[in-house]
């Protein structure tokens, strides 16, 4: 099937033949992520593999002083007169070490156990076999067999314990990071001596940093702020879905512990109660995205060819009436659509009716991406607008003289045109709607609860939703984790799909 | 017999009929729109002039015109001595306010300055480096910043608030400050695509010239951009009044550190929403209004910045 063929079917069949190309597409798409992800691994194992082949080069070629740097770090660069530099390398050796040495060690040490609990042999705690005057509980550790007291007070807190030692991992890849560069440093000293070259002055390198080395002076200060506050919290979250962490074991009470794929299991098939209310919670983010995402697509674009139309009048005084309501923030306008809608709401005053429309689960269903449209459409018809003026005017021309009528031009011109530049807006809302917790938080809270959901959520509440209320109210830490991490996948492989997708049908609907 | 013409005049009479018949139902649907669209808004500017206490029902237009509700806002009335029910009235200092608004509003106003400063700082570097410098880990970095960005934003936020509470900045504004500011890192994409725009024969000429790249970046290259620049300060500081979830969770129970859409939260809880509705919406009214200025003002610097982008195709 070429091009050709291709623009001689009917629109219809055109249509059909992008639907049926799009589903056997998938597992292509799905093909190629497969694809990606080996070869990230292997690019990652080359990397590593090509480092340490380097690095052992580096070693048997070096004279003695780089030798030594291997060991003491600057070795290399103080014996060939950089001593500033030597002396920066050595101070990061040392300030690891005395880090390491005082705090780090500390936490990796306990990482495994998450710390210990008020003793029960201590004789001055226990009376007649109770703790205090409780009776003692055991719960085992799955992963390392370890008896675990559950009603006594800890020595240790588990959060902290494990927060420090995701921070020691951190700052451990950062030194080993420093540590390569030592090696290389010395080894390029050693070679630049030995050509009989003259090693660069600290101030001439200093110098670099504005110059040829300016992107790491711009990049360091924004990557070590995502460092700490970004990928340090993601990475502990992490470790979290793999404990019990919640309410019943964290640092005001009990330790918690590693509990392997656990959480992972329970929510997936395990516990009859999660995997359900998961399932169900799931299922709704899906189908809510979907409506969300092409109610606004498609009305938003009727909404700007209505206001673009060739003889409309006042085009700036609609689109601004427009625009202002989105430019109010969306707190203020979804609480006053809760209030609206509410069961003795003006909207029910109005038409004389008690539709229950936010505690329902139907009707809050429905009333969600209704007003959901009404905060997105603007948004749409704006972008649309734009895209609508950029649209050649030579094209409409040629498609005049050639006798096309206006449905003809709208069909072959406008649509497909607004299409093709639309798509990575259309993903990108696709992913913003999974992950939309403002309309849902603000208009419903999750609400209303069935009995048969578990672990607060509601029959409104998308996983994002959820993982706030598993967080704040619930405090069931480790089962936020997970939703976190699904949410994180399905987001990513979404995007890959269709990012590939796209790429795969762009050559097709290329406009130039 | 003659044969019979079709009459042109007509028939062009007949297609501007059915054009015009065509303009009025769009504009009648247009209307409809913007009555539908406008409603709510305009609902809480009538009602932030309510006169009667909760949420009126009936009508539309209130029965009583005040503007105490805006006063109220900033000054609040209770016991002198709350212990003592039979203790007169007085105005109360901003300490013991129910809802502090006025601090509120210095809050986020604190709050979104500082992160504005700090992010547009960080954007604007970040998307210099990956748009006009070329080194070895560019690539690399994008993508890693791609997958760090799919990562749902409040997942992590237990965590974070730990590591604010261990540093002693529990609790604090500046806390909100670090959280909005340091993940401006990953939203280069659009002021780089502003970058790429400018032409590179400009770095080359002033290369030749001798300046250095930080010379380029900061003589060259940021005057260029006002645009770009005007629209990052003005999202970022825009940010903060409308985040909600972090200062539910960073800030809860301390209603002297909320920022205004929390507090505004609060007001509408069921057992203070009858007396404090129309005040609510006041409130609202009061930093929609700046808001909504500043964002028709971005609005024209995104067009710029963005179809900026677009032009290289």
């Amino acid at each position: 099937m070429d091009y050709l063929d291709y623009m001689q079917m009917t629109r219809s069949q055109q249509i059909g033949y992008k639907i049926k190309t799009f589903f056997l597409g998938i597992p292509n798409a799905i093909k190629t992520i497969f694809l990606y992800i080996g070869y990230f691994f292997k690019s990652v194992f080359l990397f590593i593999g090509n480092g340490f082949k380097r690095y052992g080069l580096r070693f048997v070629q070096g004279d003695m002083a780089t030798k030594l740097s291997y060991v003491i770090m600057g070795a290399g660069n103080i014996a060939h007169k950089q001593i500033m530099k030597g002396l920066i390398f050595l101070a990061a050796e040392v300030a690891y070490f005395i880090f390491m040495i005082n705090f780090g060690m500390t936490y990796v040490s306990k990482i495994y156990s998450f710390g210990v609990q008020v003793d029960p042999d201590d004789p001055s705690l226990l009376v007649d076999g109770v703790v205090g005057n409780v009776p003692i509980q055991y719960e085992v550790d799955p992963i390392f067999g370890l008896k675990k007291i559950a009603n006594a007070d800890t020595a240790d807190d588990s959060n902290k314990i494990l927060l420090f030692f995701t921070l020691t991992l951190m700052i451990s890849i950062a030194f080993f990071v420093i540590y390569i560069v030592n090696t290389k440093s010395a080894f390029a000293t050693q070679e630049i001596i030995q050509e009989g070259r003259k090693p660069m002055s600290f101030v001439e390198e200093m110098k670099m940093f504005l110059d040829e080395r300016y992107h790491i002076t711009l990049l360091t200060l924004p990557i070590v702020l995502l460092m700490i506050f970004n990928i340090l919290p993601i990475v502990f979250t992490i470790f979290m879905a793999f404990t019990n962490y919640d309410k019943t074991h964290n640092a005001f009470n009990r330790l918690y512990w590693w509990v392997g794929f656990q959480n992972f299991a329970d929510v997936f098939y395990k516990s009859s109660e999660k995997s359900y209310t998961f399932g169900k919670v799931l299922l709704w983010t899906l189908v809510w995205a979907v409506f969300a995402t092409f109610s606004n697509y498609i009305l938003g674009i009727v909404l700007a060819l209505l206001i673009n139309k060739k003889d409309i009048k006042y085009k700036g005084f609609w689109r601004t009436m427009f625009v202002i309501t989105s430019a109010v923030p969306q707190f203020v306008t979804l609480l006053v659509m809760r209030l609206l809608l509410d069961n003795q709401g003006i909207i029910n005053a109005m038409m004389g009716t008690s539709i229950r429309f936010l505690s329902d689960t139907g009707w809050a269903r429905v009333s969600v991406i209704v007003v959901n449209m009404w905060i997105g459409i603007p948004y749409t018809m704006l972008s649309v607008s734009g895209i609508l003026m950029n649209i050649p005017e030579d094209l409409y021309e040629s498609a005049r003289i050639d006798g096309a009528n206006a449905v003809q031009q709208f069909t072959k011109i406008t649509l497909p045109y607004i299409s093709f530049v639309m798509t990575p807006y259309l993903i990108s809302t696709f992913v913003g709607n999974i992950n939309n917790f403002n309309v849902i938080y603000f208009l419903t809270g999750g609400a209303p609860v069935p009995v048969d959901y578990s672990a607060g959520a509601g029959s409104t509440d998308l996983l994002v939703t959820w993982l706030y209320k598993l967080t704040v109210s619930e405090q069931d830490y480790k089962l936020a984790a997970v939703i976190g991490i699904i949410v994180f996948v399905l987001c990513a492989t979404g995007s890959l799909i269709t990012f590939n997708m796209s790429k795969a049908t762009k050559n097709e609907e290329e406009f130039s | 017999m003659t044969t019979k013409q079709p009459n042109i005049g007509n028939m062009q009479a007949g297609y501007a009929k059915k054009r015009k018949i065509a303009n009025i139902v769009v504009y009648i649907i247009l209307a409809v729109m913007v009555v539908v669209w406008i409603f709510p808004i305009l609902w809480l500017v009538l009602q932030s002039f309510n006169g009667e206490k909760g949420v009126s029902l009936a009508t539309m237009f209130p029965k009583t015109w005040t503007f105490d509700n805006y006063i109220k806002l900033f000054r609040q009335e209770g016991l002198s001595d709350p212990m003592d029910p039979n203790s007169p009235m007085v105005v109360l200092d901003i300490d013991r306010m129910p809802f502090p608004y006025g601090r509120w509003i210095t809050n986020t106003f604190i709050v979104a300055v500082f992160s504005c400063l700090i992010s547009t700082l960080i954007i604007l570097m970040v998307s210099y480096a990956l748009s006009r410098l070329r080194f070895k880990s560019r690539r690399t970095l994008m993508n890693f910043g791609l997958i760090l960005g799919m990562f749902p934003g409040f997942m992590s936020m237990a965590a974070i608030y730990n590591i604010m509470e261990i540093i002693g900045l529990g609790k604090q504004l500046f806390s909100l400050v670090i959280v909005y500011s340091s993940g401006a890192g990953l939203g280069y994409q659009i002021a780089k695509g502003f970058f790429d725009t400018i032409p590179r024969s400009l770095d080359e000429a002033a290369k030749i010239d001798g300046a250095t790249r930080n010379q380029i970046f900061w003589i060259i290259i940021l005057p260029l951009s006002k645009p770009i620049i005007v629209y990052t300060a003005l999202t970022t500081f825009l940010g903060p009044w409308a985040d909600y979830v972090f200062v539910s969770y960073f800030m809860k129970g301390d209603d002297q550190k909320y920022t205004v859409a929390m507090g505004l939260y609060e007001m509408l809880k069921p057992e203070t929403m009858h007396e404090w509705f129309t005040v609510f919406c006041a409130g609202a009214v009061l930093i929609a209004v700046p808001i909504t200025i500043l964002f028709t003002i971005m609005q024209r610097f995104y067009v710029a910045g963005v179809t900026g982008g677009a032009v290289k195709g």
